[in-house]
């Protein structure tokens, strides 16, 4: 009843391709926007915050930057990990060596400075394909953590070999070092997500994402269609680097405060955020957070069950987390192939005919 | 000749006989990419979890100890009796091949048709669950793996190449266990190509790695021969696990032993046996003769990390299918 296009009429063409063309959806999303933005803020406290809050926002920009390289642009990607180790050191560079410059501006410089290198490792994906492209990726992975490993000017010269955030601030609030209240960096993630989230919608929808689409359906098609596959190719490694890279800025800056390199965004990292993309949906923006959301909820959720109700010791516990956290996957991925984002759309499908689905 | 020159050549060796571990790795990948076009990423936990059954079989471990612990508040640990080594690699073998049915039956069946993505996909779920599930199973300690291969420097080895350099150049120092390595897996290579030459199922595991239809019409079963593919490579796995955890331990770190792999598949392409074990070979040496020219002196060490993979990606740029994979023709 609710859900339904009709009575709802659309006059003009940019009416007649906005996002969400059905009403209810409209509403649900300005209701999202307004309790993210004004209401949580005000009931944020510090569990909830570095529990969940902080790791799926910056989570989901990841896993938007992955979505749009693998799921649109069809090249997957196993270097997320490095990626945001460069976004990482590129904000530590930026936030130690100008003291003065905008924490916002330092967050999009290096997210800049990652899709450099991210075009640059995307340059062999012109020959490079399918699989044989996914393990050249980790070459990305490795070299990167290496190179942030032993190169002291990265880490500036710190005995520990760590890099730790200063504190900077933005309107007189601190967003990164000790003394950050929660709702400040809260918001603060909050915004990039939001305009991320906006912008990754609106590329995708435009004409760079229907030639990544069409790269990603057949490359050599699309390349006789007149689609330049490097212009392409490296647009959306670029673009994908940068959300990778803004998100592994506030995972160091404002969630971590410290990073060891190799700890912090080794592998499992990249498989971390494939994982989110994959459950969640390829080539889904709304797939993005529901499957870096699943990530994130599920071992808080298994921990406290196991450590918390079970009184189990840790590494039992951990143990079991890892079969859990296998099983879903394999699961999910017999299930329903198509992530988190194909129930969605199932679901909104059956909503529209109900109750009469006949 | 210098003392240096003959440092130099020791590396070589030694580069070669890590190759021939990396191979046996790699071997698992390629048996199971012929058959099934799936990209088993869990190869490396299959060798971990194949020792570390072997390690509790030969000590006697009671399996699920801790969880039967923290469940019903007991202190089980051993049954306090050691199987002989042939008896322990036997039961391993009935695991992994039990493990094969396993996987074919709940994952692989239900995954048929999808993209290759989404089943490289499943097959790290399936690493993740069978890395906890081993942990679970035998605990998570480092422990040692002893089957009666010897160990330490090759004394003849070094004896009689000793009087080659000067005075400070004490021979070529070889470990035994990457002499046995190399022979293993020269017997494992040799069987696997006569058992897929000779013998009736290798000539249906031939079939379907040529062509899935064309095998199921003829009227081979894909179900048999993946669950036969599959205790096929759970076999190189355990063999490859013996041979890495008698050199390190039987620890998380064999796992890794996967990562290792996939440089040596690119190298070798993904479809070929004797690429698998020349891609290692290479990868071997590479890296061994890269850190030992270049990365020690000038780059600061640890390059053998990323080393292989710079090697594959530069290689691929050339030569797409690796060298010796299937040539890739792309139609529209």
């Amino acid at each position: 009843m609710l859900y339904r296009e009709a009575g709802d009429f659309k006059t003009t063409y940019a009416k007649d391709q906005q996002t969400f063309p059905i009403a209810f959806d409209r509403r649900g999303y300005f209701l999202t926007l307004i309790i993210a933005f004004l209401v949580v803020p005000f009931l944020v406290n510090d569990y909830w915050l570095n529990a969940i809050l902080l790791p799926f926002l910056i989570y989901s920009i990841a896993a938007m930057g992955l979505n749009i390289l693998t799921g649109y642009c069809g090249q997957v990607s196993l270097g997320s990990g490095g990626f945001m180790a460069v976004g990482a050191y590129a904000s530590y560079k930026l936030m130690t060596s100008f003291p003065d410059l905008n924490m916002i501006i330092v967050v999009l410089l290096s997210g800049g400075i990652t899709a450099l290198v991210g075009g640059l490792f995307g340059l062999p994906s012109l020959r490079i394909k399918g699989f044989y492209l996914a393990v050249v990726t980790l070459a990305a992975q490795f070299f990167l953590v290496w190179l942030f490993n032993k190169v002291p000017w990265f880490y500036n010269y710190s005995a520990s070999g760590q890099i730790s955030a200063p504190e900077r601030e933005i309107l007189g609030y601190a967003v990164t070092g000790a003394n950050v209240l929660p709702w400040v960096s809260y918001l603060f993630c909050l915004s990039f997500v939001f305009v991320l989230a906006w912008g990754a919608r609106n590329l995708t929808r435009g004409a760079n994402g229907r030639k990544w689409m069409a790269i990603r359906d057949m490359d050599i098609a699309a390349e006789i269609i007149g689609v330049d596959p490097l212009k392409t190719k490296l647009t959306a490694f670029a673009v994908s680097s940068f959300y990778i890279g803004v998100a592994g800025a506030l995972l160091f800056s404002v969630y971590l405060g410290a990073v060891e390199v190799g700890e912090a965004f080794g592998i499992s990292k990249s498989f971390l955020i494939l994982f989110m993309v994959i459950i969640g949906g390829l080539g889904s923006i709304f797939g993005s957070f529901a499957g870096a959301a699943f990530m994130v909820l599920m071992p808080v959720l298994l921990k406290n069950i196991m450590v918390g109700q079970f009184g189990w010791a840790i590494d039992l516990a951990a143990h079991f987390e890892f079969v859990i956290v296998g099983g879903l996957i394999v699961f999910f991925l017999i299930v329903e192939p198509h992530g988190f984002a194909q129930l969605w759309s199932i679901a909104k499908e059956k909503l529209r005919l109900w109750p009469f689905p006949h | 000749m210098s003392a240096n020159f003959y440092y130099g050549v020791e590396v070589f060796l030694n580069g070669l006989m890590t190759g021939v571990m990396y191979s046996l790795v790699a071997l698992g990948f390629v048996l199971i990419f012929k058959a099934s076009g799936i990209f088993n990423y869990a190869q490396g936990v299959m060798a971990l979890f194949a020792a570390l059954t072997l390690v509790g079989f030969q000590n006697g471990q009671i399996p699920f100890a801790h969880l039967i612990n923290a469940i019903f508040g007991t202190d089980l640990h051993h049954f306090g009796w050691q199987m002989p080594t042939f008896l322990a690699i036997f039961f391993t073998l009935l695991v992994m091949i039990l493990f094969a049915y396993i996987v074919e039956k709940y994952v692989l069946q239900h995954l048929v048709n999808q993209e290759p993505i989404i089943l490289f996909m499943a097959t790290i779920g399936l690493a993740y669950f069978m890395e906890g599930f081993g942990d679970l199973m035998w605990g998570s300690d480092v422990k040692k793996m002893d089957v009666g291969i010897p160990q330490g420097g090759n004394l003849w080895l070094e004896e009689s190449t000793a009087f080659l350099g000067g005075e400070d150049f004490f021979g070529f120092y070889v470990d035994n266990l990457d002499i046995w390595a190399a022979i293993f897996a020269a017997i494992l290579v040799t069987s696997l190509v006569m058992f897929s030459q000779y013998t009736k199922t290798g000539r249906a595991l031939r079939a379907v790695a040529d062509d899935h239809q064309a095998a199921l019409s003829v009227g081979i079963s894909l179900r048999t021969i993946w669950v036969i593919v599959w205790s096929i490579s759970g076999f190189v796995a355990l063999v490859a696990g013996i041979m890495w955890g008698s050199k390190s331990g039987v620890q998380f770190s064999l796992s890794l032993i996967a990562l290792k792999a996939l440089p040596v598949l690119m190298l070798g392409g993904f479809t070929s046996i004797p690429g698998a074990i020349i891609g290692g070979l290479i990868v071997g040496v590479g890296e061994k003769m890269f850190e030992f020219l270049i990365g020690a002196p000038f780059l600061g060490g640890a390059t053998e990390n990323w080393f292989a993979y710079m090697l594959a990606l530069l290689f691929l740029v050339f030569r797409p299918q690796g060298l010796f994979g299937e040539k890739i023709i792309e139609r529209v």
